[in-house]
């Protein structure tokens, strides 16, 4: 099997950093995850970590405004960065002997990004963010299902009851002083993980980054997540909600609250969501799709968030002339089967996640995030090589001693979209 | 520790050689083509069975037939079920899939190097054999029929299929979803899917593409019993009509009321995959709109924060696929934003790039080549393209040397040939109330609402 090997240190400003050598390809990825999300926002600021993600593009104090997207183009390289509840990631491809282009660029916006501040690049790009929210949320059937579930799922005073995207009142209320108060708090060397992968010589490396991020100064200590960070293992009762949408077909979300990401019963939770929807021969798939034709398509997933629990989510689109109600109870049924759940279903859901795991790898710049997460989360980068023996530990005993536990109806949000009456 | 300069852009190193995998071209006794790539370091294989017959054979009245055909191969064969076939593909770990695009239809899979010759009995039954059984063609035609149904709540795809209508006309196979219309699709029927399958899947008109962790000699060994008896036969020309004259530019506006963004499509009929100026095109686009410094993006997202992006593309077919700037940009810039875009398409007719867009646009499609060429996923893909298309053995060999050939004069060749934004058609989703005025207030030309779904499926109906 594959093993992916990991050299690893800590820069005296506090940096982690992980090199990868793989030489397969002239191609080198480097991978930042700074460990803010949304989950750091506070009240009448939501989806500031997002926004502020899309001033890291702008030019700093080296670099012109749209030159770091320009220098990286030039380059043949490929860029982005993304914001998610627990952390901001960017990353870069880039041909191998472009590796020094990359630690420039990263360390200049982290070094020397507010020099480069002005209101009118915040307004441009707080006008491109509410154009996003329209994109994927306002201007889609059923966009705003996971801000609705995640407020469903945790208490209004959880890091999790806001959506990553935030509110168009709160992107509109963002200002110059919060952009900077923002990147004084958690963008700092000592609250980032630096990942290289790919075709570079390594002690060049460990010089290059000396240079490029060695002498940017420690920041102070990252500041506690606000609101309450623990939860009860289970939410004690069902909540519901019903929302009328210009959709043609009722869809429903069923998630439960479960166990944080990187513990042994997340993994469960894992392989549960794949034994329900992944592939033709899922429980989901196999009842409610071929069988009963209830449902038009069904997906489960495990969520992968760290702070207090995480969420199995799933859904299901009802088929034209069957009701919400007709696939929440076909979905009810299957899970209850999950808790005499068949060897055979278990082991069939395991292989496949192992087959993905190793498929996933191949590429370079998940190899690289990967290496980020497992560092920035748990402080053990080794774990990408022992995921998939995390996976085959999962036996048919947990999953079913997990069904039981998790997800009944006392531990779930169900969150039902049903076609808007026509004039109503 | 030295000092660095931070005020220059660090000088890259000397350029890594790129050297692209070897294919190993074979023949079974049957003619079958296969392509063989070697490459042993990690312990997986990806394979597909790739038939040069797909959506472009559909007729409008068969719109959707290649994409149910395919669709129903994994969906029972004459001697496995649907839920064995799947049943299986998990147990042996391998991720199978059975798809149509435009021009081929493909069965695929990547599996672990161990459970390459088992899983490979399974993807063969099912490119081969498959039983088109009447409760499963009954069970996915009312799954598409629904997914059609679904497909009228995103405005993305309710843009873009309009498009396609208005550019190709009902007649031409391009001009329908490849997934088909609610009117086609429920013709469909088992008769229609089988006799598809039975003419197109020809070793004639198939080749196999291995990649990864095998030996090709293997290979040609353990598939000439299995593959090699499957027989040939001639399979039928179809006769494609050519797509009409365009018109002087329209504004198409597909009402959706209260919608807080527009979906902009605007452009025309393209040229072939095989246009001799090829290389220009992809240069041209990447600075018209193919890459996130595009012109486009820079001026809709970054100068005007209309957006959260805007970007162009040929979609390359066997025939002349559409060239279309696309967009969501929010209701209040609607306007402004196609007049930017028939702009941009003009400006760049007369006036030649600059050094620096030329030099951008060659080194990030030249140099991203090896980024894009690293799983055995992305190395079948363009094996296959290679191909599919007949660009020749030596296509990506060449590739680099050919886009950097590309001189401005070229651009401006290409875009004077190619970009007509006097007979461009513009589809506009979004909300006609608050659209129809600006649009029209623009001078470009008229702006006509375009019929429901529901009107546009009862002509159909009537045709």
């Amino acid at each position: 099997m594959i093993r992916i090997p990991i050299e690893r240190y800590r820069l005296d400003n506090g940096m982690e950093i992980v090199l990868s050598r793989e030489d397969a390809a002239p191609v080198v990825a480097l991978n930042i995850w700074y460990g803010v999300g949304s989950r750091n926002e506070r009240a009448g600021r939501t989806g500031f970590a997002h926004l502020f993600e899309h001033m890291m593009f702008q030019g700093s104090k080296h670099v012109p405004e749209m030159g770091h997207f320009a220098l990286i183009e030039k380059a043949g390289g490929s860029l982005n960065g993304s914001t998610w509840l627990d952390r901001t990631n960017y990353f870069e491809t880039l041909p191998a002997n472009y590796l020094e282009l990359g630690l420039w660029l990263e360390s200049d916006r982290l070094g020397w990004l507010l020099p480069a501040m002005t209101q009118e690049k915040l307004d441009n790009q707080r006008d491109v963010v509410k154009n996003e929210r329209r994109w994927r949320v306002d201007n889609q059937p059923y966009g705003d299902w996971d801000e609705r579930i995640q407020a469903l799922m945790y208490p209004p005073d959880h890091p999790y009851h806001h959506s990553v995207i935030g509110s168009m009142e709160d992107l509109d209320a963002a200002s110059l002083e919060d952009v900077e108060q923002f990147f004084r708090t958690y963008y700092a060397p000592n609250n980032a993980v630096l990942t290289l992968c790919g075709d570079f010589d390594p002690t060049q490396a460990r010089e290059l980054i000396a240079q490029y991020f060695g002498q940017l100064p420690r920041g102070p200590d990252i500041p506690p997540i606000p609101g309450r960070t623990r939860l009860e293992p289970v939410m004690g009762g069902e909540v519901r909600e019903l929302v009328h949408q210009d959709v043609s077909l009722p869809r429903v979300y069923v998630t439960y609250r479960i166990p944080p990401f990187g513990g042994a019963e997340y993994y469960t939770a894992l392989v549960t969501s794949y034994i329900l929807g992944y592939g033709k021969a899922a429980l989901l798939y196999r009842s409610l799709v071929r069988e009963q034709q209830v449902a038009q398509d069904v997906v489960a997933y495990a969520f992968p968030i760290v702070v207090g629990a995480s969420m199995l989510v799933t859904w299901a689109t009802a088929r034209p002339g069957r009701s919400a109600a007709d696939v929440e109870r076909a979905f009810t049924e299957q899970i209850e089967r999950l808790r005499d759940v068949d060897d055979a279903d278990v082991q069939r859901a395991v292989n496949l996640l192992a087959t993905e795991r190793l498929n996933e790898l191949q590429r370079l710049d998940e190899r690289a995030d990967q290496l980020s997460m497992y560092t920035q989360l748990f402080d053990e980068p080794e774990r990408i090589n022992t995921e998939v023996d995390r996976i085959r530990a999962v036996t048919p005993q947990h999953v079913r001693d997990f069904a039981a536990r998790y997800l009944g109806t006392d531990n779930r949000a169900v969150l039902t979209y049903v076609p808007r009456e026509v004039g109503a | 520790m030295t000092p660095i300069d931070r005020s220059r852009v660090p000088p890259a190193g000397p350029p890594p050689r790129v050297t692209l995998p070897h294919i190993e071209q074979r023949a079974l006794s049957n003619g079958l083509t296969l392509l063989v790539v070697e490459m042993r370091e990690l312990p997986v294989v990806d394979v597909a069975l790739v038939t040069r017959s797909g959506a472009h054979a559909d007729l409008s009245d068969v719109a959707g037939r290649a994409h149910l055909a395919a669709d129903l191969l994994d969906e029972g064969t004459t001697s496995r079920s649907a839920l064995q076939i799947a049943e299986e593909a998990d147990l042996l770990g391998a991720a199978l899939h059975a798809r149509a695009t435009w021009d081929d239809t493909e069965v695929g899979m990547h599996v672990l190097t161990p459970r390459f010759a088992r899983a490979m009995d399974l993807l063969i039954d099912v490119a081969l054999h498959p039983a088109y059984a009447e409760a499963e063609v009954e069970r996915k035609r009312k799954e598409r029929l629904a997914a059609i149904l679904q497909e009228q709540d995103e405005p993305r795809v309710v843009a873009s299929n309009e498009f396609a209508r208005v550019v190709y006309g009902d007649a031409h196979p391009y001009g329908s979803p490849i997934g088909g219309t609610a009117r086609s699709v429920s013709a469909l029927d088992r008769g229609a899917l089988a006799a598809f399958h039975e003419a197109r899947q020809r070793p004639g008109n198939a080749f196999l593409v291995v990649v990864g962790d095998v030996v090709a000699d293997e290979v040609v060994r353990a598939l000439e019993p299995v593959l090699g008896a499957w027989q040939d036969a001639p399979v039928p020309e179809v006769d494609v009509p050519t797509a009409g004259p365009p018109g002087s530019t329209t504004i198409h506006v597909v009402d959706r009321p209260g919608a807080p963004q527009s979906e902009l499509r605007i452009g025309h009929i393209g040229p072939p995959r095989g246009a001799p100026d090829y290389f220009a095109l992809l240069v041209l686009n990447t600075i018209f709109g193919g890459a996130f410094t595009s012109r486009l993006n820079s001026r809709l997202r970054e100068e005007k924060g209309f957006t959260y992006g805007a970007g162009s593309a040929f979609a390359f077919r066997r025939d002349g696929g559409p060239f279309v700037a696309s967009s969501a940009v929010f209701t209040g810039a609607s306007a402004e934003a196609v007049g930017i875009v028939l702009h941009e398409m003009q400006r760049i007719r007369e006036e030649r790039v600059s050094d620096e867009e030329l030099d951008r646009a060659k080194s990030y499609l030249a140099l991203g080549l090896p980024r894009r060429l690293e799983t055995t996923a992305d190395i079948l893909r363009i094996v296959s393209e290679q191909e599919l298309h007949g660009l020749g053995d030596r296509y990506y060999d060449e590739y680099v040397e050919r886009v950097r050939a590309v001189s401005r004069e070229d651009v401006l060749e290409a875009a004077q040939r190619r970009f007509d934004p006097a007979h461009a058609t513009v589809v506009v989703a979004g909300d006609h109330a608050e659209i129809a005025g600006p649009l029209e207030a623009l001078g470009v030309g008229p702006v006509v609402k375009a019929a429901s779904r529901a009107e546009t499926e009862l002509n159909r109906t009537g045709t």
